[in-house]
């Protein structure tokens, strides 16, 4: 393949995993997870004549099978009574459902699974060379856990992919998690596998969710140096996070030389997302894909699989910060100027808040930060501290 | 919480008249700082810390020549008498020891024989483990007037939205001595419909708590 210009002249063969059933992973109305946000997102997409309809691949079902490859059966067994709407409140709790965050809700395996099967479709037309990167924006729910349900995730579709992909493709799977919240279920799940290794930047867990995410939290066993984690200080802004973002993601995929990388593109670090305390604007969203696109096509030949995520101001942040992971990685840029009057008027009146009208967040969004120099010391160190372990190795003799 | 729901029970000892050289050996292969040195009856008559060990052992320069300091007796240089716990001590109790004498491990006794072993390291995990940070949870932390039957107000708001409260802690506000902070660690990603009715309820939310910024 020819190298990487990353100027907008290299047009990549990719694939946008989409259907309308994704909306039927959906908690209850006033939940804030909302898959809506794929929709919104894809039609961004369309009105801007940056996707057709031969971008497209359906979703596919996730297999009981494939599911075992990361949860326990009991697990499965017990969302799939939930599904059906025979699993008692107290049976639930054991497994995580049916708490405020993930309310059990008709037909919950299938739509789970069918999240999960869209991040499968997205690793086999990358990995049997249909394509070179694909979107699943319906995936990156990384809280799910072997046997228990957490934070709005039921089953975890970026792990039971890794897994899926070792075995069928024996490839090294670079994961890279830069929703706000900790990765931690992808992370605990390969936590003692070298031949997985993950990289979550993501706000402390001082007082956000999950809490863990630490900079010590490196692995074990055999795993022990595969687990990178880099969490930046509530009020953190683009520079500073960009700059982690891009160092550690270069450090690490030059030490673990993956053949391929999937990026969890959770879009909650925005200033306006109403859960976390993170102060980035699009311009981080541009960035984010940018840099997997590049690395992607200097180190694994263009294997790239992007997720969806987090993401909670529905309407102003995450149509236009998903469709640009889009933008990059079919056009290899992103979109410039306002956003198109059709988008707008379609879905300004459903819309509880005033839609942006350009692609680009405009200055003055957020109160300047008072402790900005302070912050962005802060998270220097803890890079440091995170990348410590790649420079020893690095200076030992061979 | 109890001392012998933390405590290690099996603990290495060993005699008084033992030498260095097994002492330093025991404490190398284990990865321990310290040995209880205990007599015919399991009694605790002693103790030897790495550092006791280290003083006694040769320098590295001579090791030849004073390889014999290591033949030594541990009597000669083991701590007595020994500050002990017992099973039935509050974890708090022990904390208090480790500061007030700056040690850094306790054996356990109970009718005087050595039943266990406490040390820095367990106390630190057992205060993680307290504060709640190694289960998946938000933190908020409340600011109120320090007055009886508040803190049933705050939990009641949280208990009508069935939020979990994995941990609490109760802080001094450090401006004002007329207020606490309460601080929760709740079993949810999303706290904003808790921290809203605590609002609503008239209570302050530091969420997130960083001094010189506005909430």
């Amino acid at each position: 393949m020819a190298k990487y210009a990353g100027d907008g002249t290299m047009t990549c063969k990719a694939a946008f995993v989409y259907s309308e059933e994704f909306r039927t992973y959906r908690f209850r109305d006033d939940h804030p997870f909302n898959q809506l946000r794929v929709t919104l997102a894809y039609e961004l997409l369309q009105s801007i004549g940056s996707i057709t309809e031969q971008d497209l691949i359906p979703p596919r079902m996730a297999t009981e099978e494939e599911l075992l490859l990361v949860h326990e059966k009991p697990y499965v067994d017990a969302i799939k009574k939930a599904s059906s709407g025979s699993l008692s409140e107290e049976e639930g709790y054991e497994f995580g459902v049916g708490t405020e965050d993930t309310p059990m809700f008709n037909g919950m395996h299938e739509a789970s699974s069918l999240l999960v099967g869209g991040t499968l479709s997205a690793v086999d037309a990358v990995l049997q060379d249909k394509v070179d990167h694909a979107l699943n924006l319906g995936g990156g729910l990384h809280h799910g856990f072997q046997r228990k349900a957490s934070g709005f995730c039921i089953y975890n579709d970026g792990a039971v992919a890794i897994q899926y992909i070792r075995e069928h493709y024996q490839a090294k799977v670079l994961y890279i998690d830069t929703d706000a919240h900790h990765g931690d279920g992808v992370q605990w799940a390969f936590y003692d596998d070298p031949n997985v290794c993950t990289l979550s930047v993501h706000e402390t867990g001082r007082y956000l969710f999950p809490g863990t995410g630490n900079v010590n939290e490196r692995g074990i066993k055999e795993g022990y140096g595969y687990s990178f984690n880099i969490p930046v200080d509530a009020f953190t802004e683009d520079e500073s996070f960009m700059h982690v973002y891009e160092t550690a993601f270069r450090k690490v995929t030059e030490y673990f030389k993956p053949d391929v990388i999937i990026t969890q593109n959770g879009a909650d670090a925005h200033v306006l997302d109403p859960l976390t305390h993170l102060c980035c604007t699009s311009k981080l969203y541009e960035f984010i894909p940018k840099l997997a696109h590049n690395l992607a096509h200097e180190y694994c030949d263009g294997k790239w699989i992007a997720l969806g995520g987090g993401g909670y101001d529905i309407w102003r942040v995450v149509p236009r910060a998903w469709a640009q992971i889009w933008n990059i990685m079919a056009h290899d840029k992103p979109a410039e100027g306002d956003i198109p009057k059709d988008w707008l008027d379609k879905w300004q009146p459903k819309a509880p808040v005033q839609l942006p009208s350009s692609w680009h967040d405009h200055q003055g969004l957020y109160k300047e930060i008072p402790r900005k120099a302070e912050i962005t010391e802060k998270n220097e160190k803890v890079l440091e501290k995170a990348m410590q372990f790649i420079q020893l190795k690095h200076n030992l003799p061979k | 919480m109890l001392v012998e729901e933390v405590m290690k029970t099996e603990v290495i000892s060993l005699k008084a008249d033992e030498t260095i050289e097994t002492a330093l050996k025991l404490l190398n292969d284990h990865h321990i700082r310290h040995i209880p040195i205990v007599d015919e009856h399991n009694h605790v008559i002693g103790i030897v810390s790495d550092r006791d060990v280290r003083d006694a052992s040769p320098s590295v320069f001579q090791i030849e020549q004073d390889k014999e300091a290591l033949q030594n007796k541990l009597e000669s240089i083991m701590s007595s008498p020994v500050i002990t716990a017992h099973p039935l001590d509050f974890v708090e109790e022990i904390a208090s020891i480790f500061y007030e004498h700056e040690i850094a491990c306790v054996p356990v006794t109970k009718a005087n024989k050595l039943v266990g072993i406490i040390t820095e390291k367990d106390m630190l995990y057992t205060m993680i483990q307290l504060t709640g940070v190694n289960v998946q949870s938000s933190q908020i932390e409340i600011k109120v007037i320090d007055k009886p039957g508040i803190f049933p107000e705050v939990t009641a708001v949280l208990g009508r939205r069935k939020t979990n409260i994995t941990s609490v802690l109760i802080y001094p506000y450090q401006p004002d001595s007329t207020y606490k902070v309460l601080v929760f660690r709740l079993q949810t990603m999303n706290p904003m419909p808790v921290i809203e009715d605590l609002k609503l309820a008239g209570y302050e939310v530091l969420w997130p708590n960083m001094p010189g910024m506005e909430q």
